[in-house]
């Protein structure tokens, strides 16, 4: 951890180095690169300590890129699709963890879909990004389930059936933190993933990330032309640290402050819309106005801090599971003798 | 019951001389009816007698309407297998009494609800009519427990015809009650009122009798289930995830009941977590992340949950994560008959995952080591980061069997090659500044591991199912990917030397060798007394783990002709064992039943008998 004289240094003395990964091999100009640029940068604004956190996926092109980031933090590239339940039994195991994962929206759209449900309705703690391209990447080019109806690609025709709404389904599942993005609205996407990974709970990105490959033609609504021509920001979202001043600055009812449980604040400034990100029914109607009226809206969905993280819910001890030692995992000789006498 | 059984003609009872302590009771209810607890009642009191009892539920997949039969084997041997008939029926099921009559051998005893009728009655067995209807009017039991006082009233007839203690009874129940003084109260109501009318009214008139003996004492009754709830926790469990299947569920109920008494809260937080995930699949991948990220993480299951945690046990294997799975065994292939007892998970079990994949496998084969092998098994998950596969059945996880006492065990846990941030650093000083996850420093085939938390910088590598070097780095090598799965053999290897022996018991100038597993082998110990009576003596080697190791090969070479007893079709056990010592395969010959029903001592010597006529002709 050697802090070059010209190399900025964050708070724990670590620079943007400190969190990079190896070399991606996704293609050039792949929206999910731009991701792991913000997940690296954020990383290095909250100046976490690699050592501290999970990083997990499923399988596809999004879930190959925790490769590419935090090379010196342990991960788990596990199933297609089974991201959440592996995290679940390593957040449980251990709790002073901190977790994000990076899912496509095949990995969790389709055979995912079950797992990431449950998560959200257990609250795990993690931060999990969904790089949405509407496409299999991975396997050269079919739709997913977040496709367009009338998504056309040249070797799997056109899609005939409606998309599943990633935020939609977590509201549903009274996820506490969603949010969508857009993976060419670099500030955006760092600021929520900062947000998100001050959060206690499960926080729920999904960032619209083109697939240059197989799904970037205009009219794709997971296209870049898209998102740069059609982005609407909810609000301008800044994320402020603990130690930082929140300073005010626009007239009242045009600013909304959340603050999170370990300090730090959310500072949402509003645009065209008076929307209130802590109000789970606004977040319906949002969601289903725009789709209705094919309006991409980015920004913070929604947040709600108040439901129990699984941890919490199961009653577990503040010490990781997986550090209790032998003396603390064995039952006494005496209890072991009562239970005996039971039989 | 020809229903459920092979067809054995069953000799004919002689009302004299007594029979002591050698003989079956089969109570005949309906599932749902609240047998249980007279079952039990009965089963312990005749165990705290002193002699050895055993108890089998043979229950349809339903909740409640379907017959269940219980067998209550009382023998002063200690045989613990089923039998084909019993000498004693109780005949509280009416759909089903016609059929369990005809099944009764001659000179057995029907015990029967006095207005239930036989539509072929026999005049070769005893019969006990019981008048249910008149005590149950007379007690008049709240309407909630009707059926569990009804049943009482055959504990009260068994009791007195057999000659078991009244105290006895009366101290079963209150074990069962929890010492409840009022429930208890209840149920000997039904069961002395009983007693009065057999003695009033229903002179003995079969040779069948219950005397105490000493064969028992210090021993305990348990199911092995519950005896691997118990030593997972005492083996330091911390996460376990599961699903609920039969026959597995009351695995997982054992550890959520003894978890308080063995791992007590402190300040209300707890050291372990159950969990019940949304399928089986979610509960391979939480218990992978659990054993990944450092704690002892297991699951309990049965077949169909082995098939969907498929694809996790490949990457367990492949990334070296330990978990433990813990199948029950029960009929399949599909939902099959899911109370019906198997061995048909062997194979399925063994090369669980896609590619090669060989897992490291522990057959319990009594009480002693359900409990034993929980923490057997996390020892070995941890030792060879990888998984480890525990196949009981729904003969040992569900019924009732006579033990001696668990006991505390004296070794610590092998947490296996962790490096922790002090023991890393070691690690690096000692090994040129070093490391790589799958690096075989030791030639074992183990590397060293690392777990989350560790605060070297060096310290973290990303777990993967796909190709990847010593370093843990993906990799699509072809020297990479062959070195690494070289490797994987040689960690397979290792493991064979340190998995649980087979218990081998040699007899001079045995020619017939006998190899089983599992809930098996008290039938194949019954089975060899009565070869050996028969002036065929026998060696038996009863297999405790795979990978299959070089005693089963030397044991193969000493015999000329050798049976596979086995619950299951394709004999899969035998599949492995002429994998295992190809040159010794033909003398293997299969004793394998798939029929649902715990295996008895008459099965394995008659397929015998018979395949030694039709050798010698
Ligand atoms: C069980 C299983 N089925 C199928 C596959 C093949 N597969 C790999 S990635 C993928 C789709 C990935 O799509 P997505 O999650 O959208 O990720 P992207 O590549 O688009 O980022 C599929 C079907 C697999 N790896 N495992
Ligand atoms: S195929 Fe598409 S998703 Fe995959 S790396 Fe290339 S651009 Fe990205
Ligand atoms: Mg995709």
């Amino acid at each position: 951890m050697t802090a070059t004289t010209t190399r900025p240094t964050n708070r724990i003395g670590l620079t943007t180095q400190d969190y990079q990964g190896g070399t991606s091999t996704l293609c050039a100009g792949c929206g999910h690169n731009s991701i792991t640029s913000q997940i690296i940068a954020a990383c290095y604004d909250l100046s976490l300590d690699p050592a501290t956190v999970l990083k997990m996926s499923g399988i596809g092109c999004s879930s190959k890129t925790p490769a590419y980031f935090l090379g010196k933090s342990f991960g788990f590239n596990t199933l297609h699709g089974r991201m959440p339940s592996v995290t679940t039994g390593a957040m449980i195991a251990n709790r002073t963890m901190t977790a994000i994962g990076v899912s496509g929206d095949g990995d969790t759209g389709s055979i995912g879909f079950g797992q990431f449900k449950h998560m959200m309705r257990r609250n795990v703690p993690m931060v999990y990004i969904v790089e949405n391209n509407g496409v299999y990447g991975l396997t050269k080019g079919q739709h997913s389930a977040t496709a367009d109806i009338g998504q056309h690609l040249k070797y799997a025709g056109t899609n005939v059936l409606p998309p599943i709404d990633i935020c939609a389904e977590a509201i549903a599942a009274d996820c506490g933190f969603v949010a969508r993005s857009f993976s060419g609205d670099a500030k955006q996407v760092r600021e929520l993933i900062k947000a998100a990974m001050s959060y206690e709970g499960t926080a729920v990105i999904d960032i619209i990330s083109p697939c240059v490959t197989f799904n970037n033609e205009d009219d794709s609504s997971k296209s870049y032309a898209y998102g740069k021509d059609k982005e609407e920001r909810i609000q301008d979202i800044q994320f402020i640290q603990s130690y930082e001043e929140v300073v005010v600055d626009y007239e009242p009812g045009s600013e909304q402050i959340v603050k999170l449980h370990d300090g730090p604040t959310i500072k949402l400034r509003k645009l065209n819309r008076d929307y209130d990100a802590t109000d789970r029914w606004a977040a319906i109607k949002l969601l289903e106005e725009c789709r209705q009226s094919n309006i991409f809206v980015t920004g913070l969905i929604h947040i709600n801090e108040s439901r129990p993280t699984l941890q919490q819910t199961m009653s577990l001890i503040d010490e990781p599971l997986a550090y209790q030692t032998e003396a603390q995992l064995r039952p006494s000789r005496a209890a072991f003798a009562a239970v005996m006498a039971e039989f | 019951m020809t229903s459920l059984d092979t067809v054995v003609s069953a000799p004919v009872i002689d009302p004299n001389p007594p029979v002591i302590n050698d003989f079956t009771l089969v109570v005949a209810t309906e599932n749902g009816s609240g047998s249980q607890t007279a079952n039990n009642t009965l089963i312990r009191a005749i165990f705290k007698m002193g002699v050895p009892v055993s108890g089998k539920n043979l229950f349809p997949s339903n909740i409640s309407g379907l017959p269940t039969w219980y067998t209550i084997r009382v023998s002063h041997q200690g045989y613990a297998a089923r039998r084909e008939y019993s000498e004693i029926l109780v005949a509280y099921n009416p759909r089903t009494s016609d059929e369990d009559l005809a099944n009764l051998p001659a000179g057995g005893v029907c015990i029967h609800p006095a207005d239930m009728k036989f539509t072929t009655p026999r005049s070769d067995v005893v019969y006990y009519p019981v008048p249910v209807k008149d005590f149950i009017k007379e007690i008049a039991p709240p309407q909630h427990l009707r059926d569990y006082i009804t049943n009482m009233s055959y504990v009260g007839v068994v009791t007195q015809l057999f000659g078991i203690s009244r105290v006895e009874i009366e101290h079963a129940l209150m074990h069962h009650f929890n010492g409840k003084r009022k429930a208890v109260d209840l149920n000997l109501r039904m069961v002395d009122m009983a007693i009065a009318h057999t003695v009033a009214h229903l002179p003995k008139q079969d040779p069948f009798r219950v005397e105490p003996l000493n064969k028992t004492a210090g021993k305990i009754l348990i199911d092995g289930n519950t005896a691997a709830g118990i030593g997972a926790l005492v083996g330091g469990v911390g996460v376990v995830a599961w699903y609920p299947i039969t026959p597995s569920t009351s695995l997982v109920d054992a550890i959520t009941e003894y978890a308080p008494k063995l791992r007590p809260a402190v300040d209300d937080r707890v050291n372990y977590a159950i969990i019940q995930a949304e399928d089986e699949l979610a509960a391979a991948g939480i218990i992978v992340g659990a054993g990944w990220a450092g704690t002892r993480a297991m699951t309990a299951t049965s077949g169909p949950g082995i098939s969907l945690m498929n694809e996790f046990g490949g990457l367990a294997h492949f990334a070296e994560v330990p978990i433990v799975i813990w199948d029950i065994m029960r009929m399949g292939p599909s939902t099959g008959l899911p109370t019906r007892v198997s061995q048909g998970d062997i194979l399925s079990a063994y090369y669980l995952g896609h590619g090669d994949s060989q897992h490291i496998c522990l057959l319990p084969g009594d009480m002693t080591e359900c409990f034993a092998y929980a923490g057997t098994a996390f020892d070995l998950a941890e030792r060879f980061q990888t998984p480890v596969l525990v196949l009981s059945d729904l003969d040992l996880g569900m019924n009732n069997w006579m033990t001696e006492p668990f006991e505390y065990p004296e070794q610590p846990l092998d947490r296996g090659k962790v490096l922790d941030t002090g023991s890393f650093a070691q690690f690096l000083a000692d090994h040129d500044n070093k490391w790589g996850r799958y690096r075989d420093v030791d030639n074992d085939g183990i590397g060293y591991r690392t777990i989350p938390g560790n605060q070297n910088p060096r310290a973290a590598w990303l777990a993967r199912g796909t190709g990847h070097n010593e370093q843990g780095v993906y990799s699509e090598r072809n020297d990479d990917w062959q070195r690494n799965m070289d490797r994987l053999t040689r960690k397979l290897d290792t493991a064979r030397r340190h998995v649980p022996a087979p218990v081998i018991d040699a007899r001079p100038g045995a020619t017939v060798g006998i190899i089983g597993y599992g809930s098996t082998a008290d039938a194949i110990t019954e089975a060899r007394d009565r070869l050996r009576a028969q002036g065929i003596e026998t060696s038996s080697m009863r297999l405790r783990s795979l990978p299959l190791n070089e005693d089963v090969r030397t044991f193969m070479e000493s015999y000329d002709q050798i049976y596979v007893v086995e619950l299951n079709q394709d004999s899969q056990m035998l599949q492995l064992l002429c994998a295992h010592a190809p040159k010794d395969a033909a003398k293997l010959a299969p004793v394998n039943l798939c029929d649902g029903l715990p295996l008895t001592a008459t099965f394995i010597t008659q397929r015998i008998n018979a395949h030694r006529t039709s050798v010698k002709q």
